[in-house]
C-alpha cells in the first residue's frame, strides 16, 4: 500500500528500513541524531537505533576516513556532509581512497559507503550552499552518483545505494524535501537505471533531481503547443544509462539536456557528448540548458534568473524547434 | 626461531628488501618511484611485534616496511612493486599503494595524513561491533600539519576509538627540516587533548615495543586513542629523486652509529644472550632469501591487459 509522504520523510524512512534490517549499517554526520538535520530529514532514527545513529565533530577529513575505513573493515556506513557545498573537504576520502579501493586491492573487498549530501539552487543560500557538485565527481571512476527526483525514487534508490557494494555519492535536491508523493514499502530500484518518465515523440528531455519536475510542467505546456516531449529522469548520473537515451533519442531524433550545474563541463555535457559519440546520425537536434558560468548569485530576482526552470524550458524549446506558443 | 630473534630476521628483511628495491629501480625493474624505509625498521617491527590478529594498520607511501613488519609475503611484495600478476594487489597498486587485508593492512597512503583517517574508520568499525580489535596509523612527522591529524585526534578522543597514532619522526617533511614547518612540540599536540603520549627512541627495536605496547593496551582497554611518537632517520633521500643534500654536516654519519640494526645486534648479544653465530644465520638466511625473491619476482608473469570492471557487481 502506498502512503503520500514528504521526500525528507522518504529519506529518514529509507534510512530507517535498512538500519533496522543490517545491523551492519550505520549512520554519522554533524547535527544528525540530537537535532535531527538542518533539513528535519533525520529525525528520530537515534532514538530507535541507538549508538548506531551519532553527531560528530565538524571535521569532514575525519569522517570521510572514518566511513572509508569503517568500509573496509566491513561495516556499511552511511555519512552525511550537510550540503554538497562542503563536499570538496572530503575529496580525498572519495576520490583516492574509497573510489580507488576496489580496484587497487585487486578486488579483495568492497566498499560499501554512502554519502548524503542536500545539493542544489532555489533556496536563498547564496554561492557556497547551493552548487550542483555532480559533475565535480563524475570524472571519478569507482564512484555512483544517485540523484532522485521524486519521494518514492529517493526511498528505493538511497535503500538500493545502502545495499550497493560501491562507494555512492547520494545527492538530495534541497528544493525537493518538501514536495510531497506516493511511497512504495519495500521498493528497492537498481543503480544505474534511467527512467521514461513521460512519453513523447518530438523531443528527448532528459534532466535530473528538481529539474524533472520543471521538465514535465514544460512538457505539459508544449504539448499544448503541439510539441510532444518525452521526459528521461535519469536517477543515476554515474553510471549514466546512455542506454535508455539512446533509445528515446531513437524515437524522437531530438535532444534536449537540463542541468543546473554550470555550462561548462556539467553531467549534461557528457550525456551530449555520448549520444553525439553513438548516435549522431540520428540526431536532428541536440543541445543544452544550464546555469551560467559564474557564481550562483542571491539576490531572488538574480537568482531566479540564475537556474533552468518550467518556463525558460519551454520558451527555449519553442524558439529552437521554431513554433510559436499558443 | 625465538621471538627477539624473529623480530631481529624482519628488521633485516626489511633493510635488504629496500637494498634490493633500490638496485632494482636503478635497472629499470621498479618503476615511477619509491620511497624508502631504510634506517627506520625498527619503528615499524616493534609496534608489529605487539600486534594480534583481528587489528588493522594503515600505512603510508614509505609503506615496505609497514607491510613487511606485520607479515605481508616479501615475495607478494616484491612482485607489486615490479608491476606483475603475483603482486600483492596483482601490480595495479604499485610502491605506494600496497593493500592486504588477510594481514590487517588496510592500506597505504600515497596522500600525506590520508593514514589517519582510513585508521579512524577501521577502529570505529571494531568499536561498533566490539570486536576487541585495535588500529594502527602509521604517519611522518610531516603529516602533524594536515588537518588530518587535528580532526583525528579530536573525533577519536571523542568516541574513544581503540586508536593509535603512530608517528615516525625522520625529522624532515619530505626535503625541509619538520622544525623549520612547525609551531611547538608536536606530542603537546595529543596532549592538549588529554591523548596517552609517548616519545620513544625510534631506533631501538625495545624502546618501540615498549612503547607500542603500553599504547595498545590503552587502546583497547576503551579509553580512548594512544599517541606514540618513534624518533628516527631515514638513511636514504625522501623519494628516488632525492640525493638529500639538505642533511645538515655530521648527521647522516651520527645516525649511522644510531643504526636499528646494530643496537638489536648489540642488545641481543649483551643482554639476551645470542651468539654471534646465530645473528650471522640469520643474516645470511634473510640474504639468500632475498636473492631468491628477487630472482622468482624477475620471472613472474605480467598481467593481463584485458581491463576489469570499475565497480563490484
Amino acid at each position: 500500500m502506498n502512503e503520500t509522504i514528504e521526500f525528507r520523510d522518504a529519506i529518514r524512512d529509507a534510512l530507517d528500513e535498512e538500519l533496522a534490517r543490517d545491523e551492519r549499517v550505520f549512520f554519522f554526520g554533524e547535527d544528525v541524531a540530537g537535532a535531527g538535520g538542518v533539513f528535519a530529514v533525520t529525525g528520530g532514527l537515534r532514538e530507535r537505533h541507538g549508538a548506531r545513529v551519532f553527531d560528530t565533530p565538524i571535521s569532514e577529513l575525519a569522517l570521510i576516513g572514518a566511513a572509508y575505513g569503517s568500509a573496509v573493515s566491513g561495516l556499511r556506513p552511511v555519512l552525511e556532509i550537510m550540503f554538497g557545498d562542503f563536499l570538496p573537504l572530503v575529496m580525498d576520502g572519495v576520490v583516492n581512497q574509497a573510489a580507488k579501493f576496489w580496484y587497487l586491492s585487486n578486488e579483495q573487498a568492497p566498499v560499501p559507503l554512502v554519502i548524503r549530501s542536500a545539493v542544489g539552487g532555489g533556496g536563498r543560500f547564496g554561492a557556497i550552499h547551493s552548487q550542483m557538485p555532480a559533475a565535480w565527481f563524475q570524472n571519478v571512476p569507482g564512484l555512483k552518483i544517485v540523484a532522485p527526483s521524486t519521494p518514492a525514487d529517493a526511498k528505493a534508490l538511497l535503500k538500493a545505494s545502502i545495499r550497493d557494494d560501491n562507494p555512492v555519492l547520494f545527492l538530495e535536491h534541497k528544493r525537493l524535501y518538501s514536495v510531497k508523493g506516493p511511497v512504495g514499502r519495500d521498493e528497492v530500484l537498481p543503480l544505474g537505471r534511467a527512467h521514461v518518465v513521460r512519453p513523447g515523440s518530438d523531443l528527448t528531455l532528459v534532466a535530473a533531481m528538481r529539474n524533472v519536475g520543471d521538465a514535465l510542467e514544460a512538457a505539459d505546456a508544449l504539448a499544448a503547443d503541439g510539441i510532444e516531449v518525452e521526459v528521461v529522469d535519469v536517477r543515476t548520473i554515474r553510471p549514466l544509462d546512455v542506454e535508455t537515451i539512446l533509445a528515446s533519442v531513437g524515437r524522437t531524433n531530438r535532444l534536449l539536456v537540463v542541468d543546473e550545474s554550470p555550462r561548462s563541463g556539467g553531467w549534461g555535457a557528457e550525456v551530449l557528448a555520448s549520444v553525439a559519440e553513438l548516435a549522431l546520425d540520428e540526431l536532428e537536434e541536440a543541445w543544452r540548458i544550464a546555469a551560467p558560468d559564474h557564481p550562483i548569485p542571491y539576490s531572488p530576482p538574480l537568482e531566479d534568473a540564475f537556474f533552468p526552470s518550467a518556463t525558460s524550458i519551454a520558451a527555449e524549446v519553442r524558439a529552437r524547434l521554431g513554433v510559436a506558443a499558443r | 626461531m625465538n621471538d627477539q630473534l624473529e623480530l631481529y630476521r624482519r628488521m633485516h628483511l626489511i633493510r635488504g628488501f629496500e637494498d634490493s628495491v633500490q638496485a632494482l629501480f636503478l635497472k629499470g625493474k621498479v618503476h615511477g618511484t619509491t620511497h624508502l624505509y631504510s634506517g627506520q625498521e625498527a619503528s615499524a617491527v616493534g609496534v608489529g611485534s605487539v600486534l594480534r590478529e583481528g587489528d588493522r594498520v594503515a600505512g603510508t607511501y614509505r609503506g615496505h616496511g609497514h607491510a613487511l613488519a606485520i607479515g605481508v609475503d616479501e615475495q607478494a611484495l616484491m612482485d607489486e612493486l615490479l608491476g606483475r600478476a603475483t603482486g600483492v594487489c596483482g601490480g595495479r597498486g604499485g610502491s605506494m599503494n600496497v593493500i592486504d587485508l588477510e594481514h590487517g593492512l588496510i592500506g597505504c597512503f600515497g596522500i600525506v595524513g590520508g593514514s589517519m583517517s582510513a585508521a579512524t574508520g577501521a577502529a570505529l568499525a571494531s568499536k561498533l561491533r566490539g570486536d576487541g580489535g585495535v588500529a594502527v596509523a602509521f604517519f611522518g612527522d610531516g603529516a602533524t600539519n594536515q588537518a588530518y591529524f587535528a580532526e583525528c585526534l579530536n573525533f577519536a578522543r571523542v568516541e574513544r576509538l581503540p586508536l593509535v597514532f603512530v608517528c615516525e619522526n625522520n625529522l624532515y617533511m619530505e626535503f625541509t627540516p619538520i622544525e623549520d614547518v612547525t609551531a611547538g612540540a608536536i606530542e603537546d599536540r595529543p596532549r592538549a587533548l588529554g591523548i596517552h603520549t609517548q616519545v620513544v627512541d625510534g631506533n631501538d627495536l625495545w624502546a618501540v615495543q615498549e612503547g607500542a605496547r603500553t599504547a595498545v593496551e590503552v587502546a583497547r582497554s576503551g579509553e580512548g586513542p594512544a599517541f606514540l611518537m618513534t624518533m628516527t632517520y631515514r638513511f636514504v633521500g625522501h623519494s628516488r629523486s632525492d640525493p638529500a643534500r639538505y642533511r645538515k654536516p655530521g648527521e647522516l654519519e651520527a645516525w649511522k652509529l644510531r643504526d636499528p640494526l646494530i643496537i638489536a645486534r648489540r642488545r641481543l648479544e649483551t643482554e639476551h644472550g645470542v651468539t654471534a653465530d646465530a645473528l650471522d644465520r640469520v643474516e645470511a638466511e634473510v640474504g639468500a632469501r632475498l636473492d631468491e625473491v628477487v630472482e622468482r619476482a624477475l620471472a613472474a608473469p605480467w598481467p593481463d591487459v584485458a581491463l576489469a570492471g570499475e565497480f563490484k557487481e
